[in-house]
C-alpha cells in the first residue's frame, strides 16, 4: 500500500481515538466481569485483577442460584424487553409505512408529533403514568411496564423506519399492485425485508435502555413476582451491606442476553439484501 | 361476446393535485392492437396518464374504459394490464422464476398454467437459464428482459410500458426496441408507451400522442405529425434535428407569424437561395452532415445535407427551400397551411 504518510498518520490517529474509546466504554463492563467469578476479599484487595486461581469463586453465582426468584426476573426482564421490541418495530414499522407510502390530509403534522416524543422524555411523565396504571389496574402487572416501553420506543421507530422507507423505489409497491398484493402483502413481502437494516438498527438502540431500566420496574412493578433483573440485582445493594460477589454476578449475568441479541441484530445490520433490487 | 370496439377509450379526463393541473381535459381511443406512444417532455403529464390508466393514480373526472369495461374504480390487478416500469421494479428475495409466476399465483391461476406461461414468457425472452437467479444476480438488460416477461405471462389486454428503455445503454437500447416492436408484432397486444425520446415515440408507434403541459397537442401516426403538425410545439418536438421556425416578416411572407422549415428540407442553392448566411459550424455524421449558420436578423439554422459537404465555417452558403414542404404557423402557433 502507498498512501501518503499524511493519511498513514491519520488512519493511525483515528485508530487511537478508537482504540481509546473503546477501552473507556469497556472498562466498567469488564471491571463487572472480572470481579463477578472473584472472591469478596479480592473484590476490594485487588479489584482490576483478572481472577487467579487463587482468588477465584463462584459464590456469586451460587447466592444468586439459591434464590430461586431470580429465574424469574430474568423471564420478566425478558418478556418484557421481548414484547415490547416486538410491538415497537411493528407498530413503528406499520406507521412509518402508513406515513412515508399514503399521501393524506395531516400527514405531515402526525409524522412531527410522532418526532416530539423523541426530544421530550417519557419519565417527565412518571406521575401521570403511575396514576393511570393505578386507575386502570395494572400495577405489578409486566402489561404496564410492556406498554411504557412500546410508548418510549415508538418514537424513534417510526422516525428512523420513515425515513427508510421513503427511499423504497414507488415502483416496486407500484408493481405489487398491479400483480394484485394486498397492502399487507406489499407492506410484510416487499417494504419490511428491504428494511431489515433499519429496523435491526431500531432494534438495537431500543432494546438496550428497556433491558437496563430501573426506573419504571421500580415504580410501576416493584412485586416480587413482576421484578425485572435490573431491579432484582438491587436485593443485595442494602445500605449497609451489599453483597458484591451477588451484584457482580447477576448483572454479568445480565448482559448476556443483550449481548446475543446484539449479535444477532448486527449480523443483519451488515446483510444487504437490497443490493441490486431496483436499477 | 363482441371483441369491444376500443381497447382504451378515456374521455374527459382531468387530474389535479391542489392547484395544479397535471392533466387537462384528455380525450383519447386506442384500438386494440395498436402500440401507442405518450411522447412529451418531462412533467407533461405522460406519466401521471399512464399511472391513471393503470388504476395507481384516481382522476379528478372523467371516464376511463378498457375493453369495453369502465375501469374508473376497479382495483389495478383486475384491470387486465401488466405494466413495466423504468426501474424494472423486480422484487428483489424472488428469483426469476417467482417475479414471473407472482401476478399468476396471486389470481389463484392453476399451476400447471402458471407453469406452461412462465416457461412460455421466458422462451420468447431468452430467460430459460436464468430462471432460478435473483434480481440482484442479473444485468440490467436480463433485469429488463425479467420486467417485460413478468407483464407477458399474464397475457392482458393491455401493456404499460413506463419509460423501459432510459436505464439501458445506448447499444442495449436499441436492441430491446427492437425486442419490444418483435414483442408488439408477436403477441398483437395492445401496448401504450410512454418515453420523453421521440425516436423511440417515431420507431415504434403505430398512434402517437404528443403532449405538452397536461394537454394533448395532437396524436396521429409518426408520418402524419412529421408531414402536418398542427402546432409550433409538434413541430418541434418530431425530428431531429429540431424545425427550423422563422419569423414569416424576415422572408418575405407578410401573412405568416412563424415560418417551420425541417432542416432535411434545405438545400444549398448555387447562388439565388431566399436564405443565406455564415456558416458557424459543421457536423459531420458520416451519411450526412448538419451545417448550422448565422442568418443576418433570423439567428441560428440547421440545415442537413449529404455528408460530403465541403462547408468551412466562416464561408457565406445559401440555402433553397421546397414550399411544399414548409410549414407556416399563426400568431398562435397553430399550423395555417
Amino acid at each position: 500500500m502507498s498512501r501518503p504518510p499524511s493519511s498513514l498518520i491519520r488512519g493511525i490517529g483515528a485508530h487511537i481515538a478508537l482504540a481509546g474509546y473503546t477501552a473507556i466504554a469497556l472498562f466498567p463492563v469488564a471491571v463487572i466481569v472480572i470481579n463477578a467469578f472473584k472472591s469478596r476479599a479480592a473484590i476490594f484487595s485487588e479489584p482490576l485483577m483478572p481472577p487467579t486461581a487463587k482468588s477465584f469463586s463462584l459464590i456469586g453465582f451460587e447466592t444468586i442460584s439459591s434464590r430461586g426468584d431470580f429465574l424469574s426476573y430474568f423471564v420478566n426482564s425478558a418478556t418484557v424487553t421481548g414484547v415490547s421490541l416486538a410491538l415497537i418495530l411493528l407498530f413503528g414499522a406499520m406507521a412509518a409505512f402508513a406515513l412515508s407510502e399514503y399521501r393524506f390530509r395531516g400527514n405531515a403534522l402526525i409524522a412531527l408529533y410522532v418526532a416530539l416524543g423523541i426530544m421530550i422524555p417519557i419519565r417527565l411523565g412518571t406521575v401521570a403514568i403511575l396514576q393511570m396504571m393505578v386507575n386502570g389496574g395494572l400495577v405489578n402487572n409486566l402489561l404496564a411496564l410492556i406498554l411504557v416501553y412500546t410508548a418510549q420506543g415508538l418514537p424513534l421507530s417510526v422516525f428512523i423506519l420513515t425515513e427508510f422507507m421513503r427511499q423504497i423505489s414507488a415502483d416496486l409497491k407500484d408493481a405489487g399492485r398491479i400483480d394484485g398484493l394486498s397492502e399487507y402483502k406489499i407492506f410484510f413481502t416487499l417494504v419490511l425485508p428491504l428494511v431489515r437494516p433499519a429496523i435491526a438498527t431500531v432494534a438495537v438502540f431500543t432494546m438496550i435502555p428497556i433491558w437496563n431500566d430501573l426506573w419504571f420496574p421500580l415504580i410501576l412493578a416493584p412485586a416480587e413476582q413482576t421484578k425485572t433483573i435490573t431491579l432484582g440485582a438491587q436485593v443485595f445493594i442494602g445500605q449497609f451491606v451489599t453483597d458484591w460477589n451477588a451484584v457482580l454476578a447477576a448483572l454479568t449475568l445480565a448482559i448476556v442476553p443483550v449481548l446475543i441479541l446484539y449479535l444477532l441484530f448486527s449480523r443483519q445490520l451488515v446483510r444487504g439484501l437490497t443490493a441490486g433490487a431496483v436499477k | 361476446m363482441t371483441a369491444p370496439e376500443f381497447a382504451l377509450k378515456i374521455e374527459g379526463l382531468n387530474k389535479t393535485f391542489g392547484d395544479f393541473h397535471a392533466l387537462d381535459n384528455i380525450n383519447l381511443e386506442i384500438k386494440p392492437g395498436e402500440f401507442v406512444v405518450f411522447v412529451g417532455p418531462s412533467g407533461c403529464g405522460k406519466s401521471t396518464l399512464l399511472r391513471i390508466i393503470a388504476g395507481l393514480e384516481h382522476a379528478s373526472n372523467g371516464d376511463i374504459t378498457i375493453a369495453g369495461r369502465r375501469a374508473n374504480d376497479v382495483e389495478p390487478s383486475k384491470r387486465d394490464i401488466a405494466m413495466v416500469f423504468q426501474s424494472y421494479a423486480l422484487y428483489p428475495h424472488l428469483d426469476v422464476r417467482g417475479n414471473l409466476s407472482l401476478g399468476l399465483k396471486q389470481a389463484k391461476k392453476p399451476r400447471p398454467f402458471i407453469e406452461a406461461q412462465v416457461l412460455k414468457a421466458a422462451k420468447m425472452l431468452a430467460l430459460e437459464e436464468l430462471l432460478h437467479r435473483r434480481p440482484s444476480e442479473l444485468s440490467g438488460g436480463q433485469r429488463q428482459r425479467v420486467a417485460i416477461g413478468r407483464a407477458l405471462v399474464r397475457e392482458p389486454q393491455l401493456f404499460l410500458l413506463d419509460e423501459p428503455l432510459s436505464n439501458l445503454d445506448a447499444a442495449l437500447r436499441a436492441n430491446t426496441r427492437l425486442e419490444i416492436a418483435r414483442l408488439h408484432r408477436q403477441t398483437g397486444k395492445t401496448m401504450i408507451y410512454v418515453t420523453h425520446d421521440q425516436i423511440e415515440a417515431m420507431t415504434l408507434a403505430d398512434k402517437i400522442v404528443v403532449m405538452n403541459k397536461g394537454r394533448i397537442e395532437q396524436i396521429g401516426s409518426p408520418m402524419e405529425l412529421y408531414r402536418r403538425p398542427l402546432n409550433t410545439f409538434v413541430a418541434s418536438f418530431i425530428g431531429s434535428p429540431q424545425m427550423n421556425l422563422v419569423p414569416g416578416s424576415k422572408i418575405g411572407l407578410k401573412d405568416v407569424s412563424l415560418v417551420g422549415i425541417r432542416p432535411e428540407h434545405l438545400t444549398i442553392s448555387a447562388d439565388d437561395g431566399p436564405i443565406q448566411g455564415a456558416v458557424s459550424h459543421v457536423e459531420h455524421l458520416g451519411a450526412d452532415a448538419n451545417v448550422y449558420v448565422d442568418v443576418a436578423d433570423i439567428g441560428l439554422i440547421v440545415a442537413r445535407v449529404a455528408g460530403d459537404v465541403e462547408a468551412r465555417p466562416g464561408e457565406t452558403i445559401r440555402f433553397d427551400m421546397r414550399p411544399d414542404l414548409v410549414h407556416y404557423f399563426d400568431e398562435q402557433a397553430r399550423r395555417i397551411n
